[in-house]
């Protein structure tokens, strides 16, 4: 029988009230001399499906080829899992976005104990991946994200992910307490990525990030696989993104489409009343540019938001 | 007394959000007050409402000082409370993570900017405040370290602990945060219960914020005597973590006086009823915050005492 024997290791165990252990595990993939480590994690949110699926196929194919691996890699699916099995974002009873609860600590609550033990483990790994999928509400075209401070490290890394687009933007203190800035700020590099939406898996992006993961690997001399060529991404750097957002309630119908080059102008969609069947906003392009993320629910709220447009360079080209 | 729209909000199937401000006095912005930001912060919305109640009857009696405002704001997050969640019903955002807010950005940025642009300008800001755990406090009021807000003003609350929170990265948005960034010397009042009604813990949060508002000349009003606040730094407390997980019974109070090697509450299986696991107190001191839920997990915080 091809492949080897999974090595499902626990990283952070909780007893929970009744008769169960809230466990976050991990699968080694180890092969070859190399000490060089990927830590491949996602779940945090349990609306997040998209990594889901990424795990398994990384898994699966490292595993039908393992002599082609050289060093470590560690898949970490559930981060949340109880936010999974719940259809919960956050953890179940827990307030805070467990992406704001890191670096954790151990003598704080249970959040924070499971925090400070994810840190641990990750902690050294060559590079991280942390992947998200946006939540219920927006669909996002494959990217990756980072704050300024930290895109002269990270940059490199990203263009190698197989990506359409690479976001940089400003820091912010509330972001201070994620899982990828605690591990950036340690010297872990860590690449966070969106892409599709929540509660679904987009298998075309799967598989996008799937080759991308792979060429990372194969850039950090740690496969000799057969790897897809990769895209350049676009580069958020000096053009600004533009956000639409209603003004009105009611259901939003879109009329363009996901990664559409609009104008300034443009309609893009309308919010609907299904009570008095009247357009209560036509839904405008804030500028020229990419349509990068796209609402996928249709209930909107004044303030929703609809649709985000990455600027045109100065040269009104999508240059890389 | 006015009755005033602070900031509406059309809903798509519901009738329109209007957050409803009480306002007494007239002139310098002085206090404002504000209660449930989440929808299961009843106790913070009646005690706002005890509040208006309390000034209604010393404006009646002229007692109310010259060239003051005062506004209270009893509930913000009603649509949540209509409907048994904690968080905004549509996308589970809380609106005290929202702040400053932003007048173009997401629903819950929109509304904490809606409200945001009326309490500025007030020298101080009370918001009656919950704990993000089940649990219950006693009452005390807090600051949040910026640096703007004095600590010692905390003891005109009269309440029997003044704490000082050094602040984390999530609190930063928060609206106790940003009321100082914008110069308004900010409290959180904890009233003891969220969920329910405790009306001793509520007379007595109401007692502390007249006394604060005497001791500040906003209004001049006899209440009973407070404590001498001991004023502490939070991080100076004594969390104790439950190590064990099942059903939870606890052995003291809040306001209790424990001393070291007391048991303070017990853990048993909950399928064949043994005794797990008595929890014991690591330090001499006051209980200051009890958790209340009858199961219990592991590495949960169940008892704050203050040394």
């Amino acid at each position: 029988m091809k492949g080897v024997v999974p090595m499902v290791e626990t990283v952070a165990s909780i007893p929970l009230a009744v008769n169960e252990n809230l466990n976050i595990q991990k699968r080694r993939l180890k092969h070859g001399k190399s000490k060089t480590r990927l830590s491949l994690v996602t779940g945090t949110h349990g609306d997040e499906l998209e990594g889901q699926y990424l795990a398994y196929m990384i898994g699966s194919y490292i595993n039908d080829n393992i002599e082609q691996l050289n060093g470590i890699v560690d898949i970490y699916p559930a981060l949340n899992p109880m936010g999974i099995d719940s259809i919960t974002r956050g953890l179940p009873m827990f307030d805070l976005d467990m992406n704001r609860v890191f670096p954790g600590t151990k003598d704080g609550t249970m959040v924070e104990v499971i925090c400070s033990s994810i840190i641990d483990d990750l902690i050294g790994s060559d590079v991280c991946v942390d992947v998200h999928s946006s939540n219920i509400f927006l669909k996002e075209m494959p990217q990756i994200r980072m704050s300024i401070p930290t895109a002269p490290t990270l940059l490199p890394y990203a263009k190698m992910m197989n990506v359409d687009f690479v976001w940089i933007h400003e820091s912010a203190t509330v972001l201070e307490s994620t899982l990828a800035h605690t591990l950036n700020s340690r010297g872990t590099k860590t690449l966070v990525v969106e892409m599709g939406v929540g509660m679904r898996i987009t298998k075309e992006y799967c598989k996008q990030l799937y080759d991308g993961v792979f060429n990372l690997m194969k850039e950090l001399g740690m496969w000799s696989g057969e790897t897809a060529d990769v895209r350049e991404p676009i580069i958020s750097e000096g053009r600004e993104v533009g956000f639409v957002n209603s003004d009105a309630a009611g259901i939003f119908v879109p009329c363009a489409n996901f990664g559409d080059n609009v104008k300034l102008g443009d309609h893009i969609g309308d919010v609907v009343d299904p009570l008095t069947s009247k357009v209560v906003e036509k839904v405008l392009a804030v500028c020229d540019g990419m349509i990068f993320t796209m609402r996928e629910y249709p209930v909107v709220y004044g303030g929703s938001l609809l649709a985000r447009i990455l600027k045109m360079s100065q040269n009104g080209g999508d240059t890389q | 007394m006015k009755k005033n729209i602070l900031f509406s909000l059309k809903s798509p199937y519901r009738e329109q959000l209007d957050i409803i401000g009480f306002k007494f006095g007239h002139g310098k912005k002085s206090l404002a007050i504000v209660g449930a930001m989440r929808g299961n912060e009843v106790q913070q919305m009646y005690v706002c409402s005890r509040m208006v109640q309390e000034l209604k009857k010393l404006e009646s009696k002229d007692r109310i000082a010259e060239d003051t405002e005062i506004l209270i704001v009893p509930c913000v997050n009603y649509y949540s409370m209509n409907i048994g969640k904690r968080f905004w019903a549509m996308d589970n955002t809380d609106i005290n993570r929202m702040f400053p807010g932003y007048n173009l950005g997401e629903t819950t940025q929109r509304i904490a900017d809606g409200l945001f642009s009326m309490l500025q300008g007030y020298e101080y800001g009370i918001q009656l405040a919950s704990f993000y755990q089940p649990g219950i406090f006693l009452p005390h009021v807090k600051i949040m370290d910026t640096g703007f807000t004095s600590p010692n003003i905390m003891k005109d609350f009269g309440l029997e602990f003044g704490i000082i929170r050094k602040p984390r990265p999530y609190d930063t948005t928060t609206l106790n945060y940003n009321w100082q960034v914008w110069e308004t010397k900010a409290f959180s009042v904890y009233a003891n219960a969220t969920d329910e009604i405790d009306v001793k813990a509520a007379d007595e949060a109401v007692n502390a914020i007249l006394r604060f508002m005497n001791n500040r000349g906003i209004v001049s009003t006899k209440t009973p005597p407070g404590y001498i606040t001991e004023i502490l730094d939070e991080s100076k407390t004594k969390q104790i973590q439950s190590d064990s997980a099942g059903i939870f019974f606890r052995n003291t109070e809040i306001g209790k006086k424990v001393e070291r090697g007391n048991i303070l509450g017990r853990i048993y299986d909950p399928l064949d009823g043994e005794l797990i696991a008595e929890i014991r107190s690591p330090v001499s001191g006051t209980v200051y915050f009890v958790y209340n839920s009858p199961l219990i997990n592991s590495k949960t915080v169940c008892f704050k005492i203050i040394k």
